[in-house]
């Protein structure tokens, strides 16, 4: 017992707890701008995972590490504007087309890997973003080690939330993507095109989520194998709800999700096998459901959230 | 049409005009919305556009704002073409444009609705401070008070409207459209918002005012365009006209009101006695209420709104349980109350709010009128739906009651309010019930449609129906009800027969001055 609490105070369980909680925060950022615009993007798990090989596979062929961060944004963006021109203009079922995104990028993904490394059994391994300590700040003890010794891709996630919540809350384009998730026609008699606002919020919000994948091939595995995403698209959909649609939340919600994960695998190591190790693995979940309970029962969700616009409509 | 009269007297400095519409014609499929409409705007004028529901205000306005755009015709601001279908355009032309259903952003403050697209997309700073200063100048300029803070959601409709108005003023429109405002608003909102309106034209802004209400009609306008099945019927100059003529040129008829006879008032058919309800919200609820309707007397409910008609309506209609107190129908006590146990006894209900409680939008007219009775045998039959009987009734509700409606297979919420409200009368009264509860049943009505609710209600009397009628609208209630009670904070006031009392002592009743008996 006492062991299970010692770990709470370790550098290395906080480092672990940050580290797995990066890629969660961009995807999160990711489904939040595109949800704050009214349009749920359940493509988000087959974007990770093709966003997780691009990356990948930019620096396997030779390219730099953020050459690599590039690309995949740029494979989000386009499976973005898939689903975009899908649910937006053609105002389409956002839950069909999400899940219709999410199997054609992986089972596409899974094809170009195969294509591209036909011979390959085991996976080959990249250069990954190495951690790079902020020279002060990561002399601070526990605090300081899990925040300022991560890789520069970690250091990016933090600035994204700024940005993400800087541009929602203080500037005229994140006021107008507020409006259309809340009602697009207060957007239209403005003068504003809903169509071409939720479009970019939709490819802005999918580059964010590729690069949460490429955070796992190229900051934390490095190197790409199936599956590898593991349901972390989804859990970043339940991080939204958590974060009642908003930044800062979001991304306490985000981190507290991995302290859970990173907590559970800390357990199992000193349980000595009396518990199946299932259990472990299931206590994140559990949780986060718990939390979402408890938090998100009061959220007020984005009013337009899920219902397509079509201009001049009664 | 050169006739447009402004403000000013005298010969029409062509200076003066600041929109000229020309042959409009906009098509539906085989439905002329707008018919080669054509009219100016001057300075300072304010034209209203009068016509029933569905005549082809609202798409007008639409195209020329830019949510539609025309088949044929051409619409010049401030003597530029606008180009068809463009916000953006009509908004740079100064044009400004007050919707009857309000486009605002619920979860955000008064103030982001308004800022919102004002400032150029790309910079990397909303400037609150800016747009509060000039919010806040305008509020004070034109009597338009609203904090800027306050989240939309928490503002009454009133206010909202407000908000709809600074949006265009912040905008620096010069023309004005306001579509149906006064419909949701409160007599004392009226009387502000027309006030409003009178410090915009002294300031050289032009109004175009959407009504289907004559006297508002007659109250703010300068000149009156009528229009009528998409073809503007007529033009009337304000101070020339008068409510008959206009009303005639509406409707393509003389109107008149029903002729009432004398009641055969029959035994007591509906009791309260001594009812108190639980608070709902912030309703005002019963407390120890007592209520009488007879068979064949209309018993009008005479009362602000907000002083426990909503939940006496709720109680009726069977949403609502009483907590305490008797409830008496046709003799028997009634026992489990619930929506079912009120259809069961024989209670017609024509709700309020007809889209959120009368109709089920985006379900067909057949689904809506068998609504209350799906699961009665005539209907349905071992758990299956007899969807020939259904549509059998709705095409005999759609004939008898003269909806205009494509077909029974139609989305209900694509009626316009008139036809809507036809339908739910028709299914309310098709049962034949004893007692009907009437709430609100003409409001957001036009005279054609006024009168044939009036006309049914009345026919429904006459063959013995106990009738609540309760209204906002006076008139209405004075000239059908041959019983009136006035229901102020939840107290019922003593009874009046028909012409007992004067609308100035109805009035001081509603206010809460004089006399409560609750034995009414």
């Amino acid at each position: 017992m006492e062991q299970a609490l010692e770990i709470l105070f370790t550098a290395s369980f906080w480092v672990a707890a940050i580290r797995i909680a990066s890629p969660l925060i961009f995807a999160t950022m990711g489904e939040l701008i595109c949800e704050r615009a009214g349009v749920l993007n359940l493509g988000i798990e087959g974007i990770m995972t093709a966003g997780a090989f691009a990356g990948w596979f930019t620096v396997y062929s030779g390219g730099d590490l953020w050459t690599g961060v590039a690309v995949a944004a740029l494979a989000g963006a386009m499976f973005g504007l898939l689903h975009a021109t899908l649910t937006v203009p053609l105002g389409l079922s956002q839950h069909v087309v999400g899940i219709g995104v999410t199997l054609l990028a992986t089972s596409l993904t899974y094809f170009t890997y195969r294509l591209a490394l036909p011979q390959v059994t085991t996976p080959p391994k990249i250069e990954p973003f190495q951690p790079l300590p902020i020279p002060g700040l990561s002399k601070i003890p526990v605090l300081g080690e899990a925040l300022f010794t991560q890789t520069p891709l970690t250091y990016l996630a933090f600035v994204t939330v700024a940005v993400v919540a800087w541009m929602l809350y203080r500037t005229p384009i994140g006021l107008a993507v507020r409006a259309a998730g809340e009602n697009p026609s207060a957007v239209e008699a403005q003068g504003i095109s809903v169509t071409g606002l939720r479009m970019g919020a939709v490819m802005v919000g999918s580059a964010l989520m590729a690069v949460g994948g490429a955070f796992l091939t190229m900051s934390a595995f490095n190197s790409f194998f199936f599956e590898m995403i593991n349901g972390r698209g989804w859990i970043c959909i339940a991080l939204v709800v958590f974060g009642s649609w908003r930044p800062g939340k979001a991304l306490l919600g985000a981190i507290l999700f991995a302290a859970f994960d990173a907590y559970q695998i800390r357990l199992q190591q000193i349980s000595g096998g009396v518990v199946p190790y299932q259990v472990f693995l299931m206590m994140p979940y559990a949780l986060s459901i718990l939390a979402l309970i408890l938090v998100a029962r009061r959220a007020t969700y984005p009013k337009a959230l899920m219902i397509p616009y079509q201009k001049g409509e009664r | 049409m050169a006739a447009s009269i402004g403000v000013e007297q005298g010969a029409p400095a062509q200076a003066d005009i600041v929109l000229r519409l020309d042959g409009i014609t906009k098509r539906f499929g085989p439905l002329v919305a707008n018919n080669a409409i054509s009219f100016t705007l001057r300075r300072g004028e304010v034209i209203a556009l009068l016509g029933e529901n569905g005549a082809g205000k609202t798409t007008l306005m639409n195209i020329l704002f830019g949510h539609y755009v025309a088949d044929e015709g051409t619409v010049e601001a401030f003597g530029k073409p606008l180009p068809p279908g463009d916000p953006r355009a009509a908004l740079d032309a100064g044009i400004g444009m007050v919707h009857q259903h309000f486009t605002l952003a619920e979860n955000m403050t008064v103030l982001e609705n308004i800022a919102l697209g004002t400032q150029s997309p790309w910079s990397l700073r909303l400037d609150r401070a800016a747009a509060r200063r000039r919010i806040e100048k305008l509020s004070a300029d034109f009597g338009l008070t609203v904090h800027p803070d306050a989240t939309v959601a928490t503002l009454s409709v009133g206010e909202r409207q407000r908000v709809e108005i600074l949006k265009a003023l912040y905008r620096d429109a010069r023309i004005l459209i306001l579509d149906e405002p006064t419909a949701v608003l409160t007599p004392a909102e009226t009387d502000a918002l027309f006030r409003t309106l009178k410090l915009l034209v002294a300031q050289g802004l032009s109004i175009i005012f959407i009504s289907h209400k004559l006297n508002e009609v007659m109250a703010v306008s300068d000149c009156v365009l009528v229009l009528r099945s998409g073809t503007l019927a007529g033009e009337r100059t304000t101070a020339t006209t008068n409510r008959a003529e206009l009303a005639a040129l509406m409707v393509g008829q003389e109107v008149s009101s029903p002729p009432v006879s004398a009641p055969r008032t029959g035994p007591v058919v509906f009791e309260l006695k001594n009812v108190s309800t639980a608070r709902q919200g912030t309703t005002t609820r019963l407390d120890g209420l007592s209520l009488a309707l007879r068979a064949g007397e209309i018993t009008g409910l005479a009362g602000v709104s907000g002083n426990g008609q909503s939940a006496l309506a709720s109680l009726i209609s069977g949403t609502l349980q009483p907590a305490s107190g008797e409830m008496v129908i046709g003799g028997s006590a009634a026992g489990n109350w619930s929506p079912r146990a009120a259809l069961a006894s024989g209670i017609g209900r024509i709700p309020e709010d007809r889209h959120a409680v009368g109709t089920i939008g985006d379900m067909s007219i057949t689904e809506n009128v068998i609504s209350e009775r799906y699961a009665t045998p005539r209907f349905s039959r071992h758990g299956f739906l007899d969807w020939k009987a259904a549509r059998a009734f709705a095409e005999e509700i759609i004939r008898d009651y003269d909806v205009k409606a494509p077909s029974p297979e139609a989305r209900i919420r694509l009626l316009s309010g008139g036809n809507m409200q036809k339908l739910i009368l028709g299914r309310a009264l098709d049962s034949e019930p004893a007692v009907i509860l009437a709430n609100q049943p003409t409001r957001g009505l036009d005279v054609g449609a006024v009168a044939f609710v009036h006309r049914r209600l009345l026919e429904a009397r006459d063959r013995g129906a106990a009738i609540l009628l309760i209204s906002e609208d006076l008139e209405e209630i004075l000239a059908l009800s041959d019983r009136i009670l006035v229901m102020s904070k939840g107290q019922l006031s003593s009874p009046s027969k028909r012409g007992e009392r004067s609308i100035r002592e109805l009035g001081e009743l509603m206010a809460g001055h004089g006399e409560v008996n609750d034995a009414a």
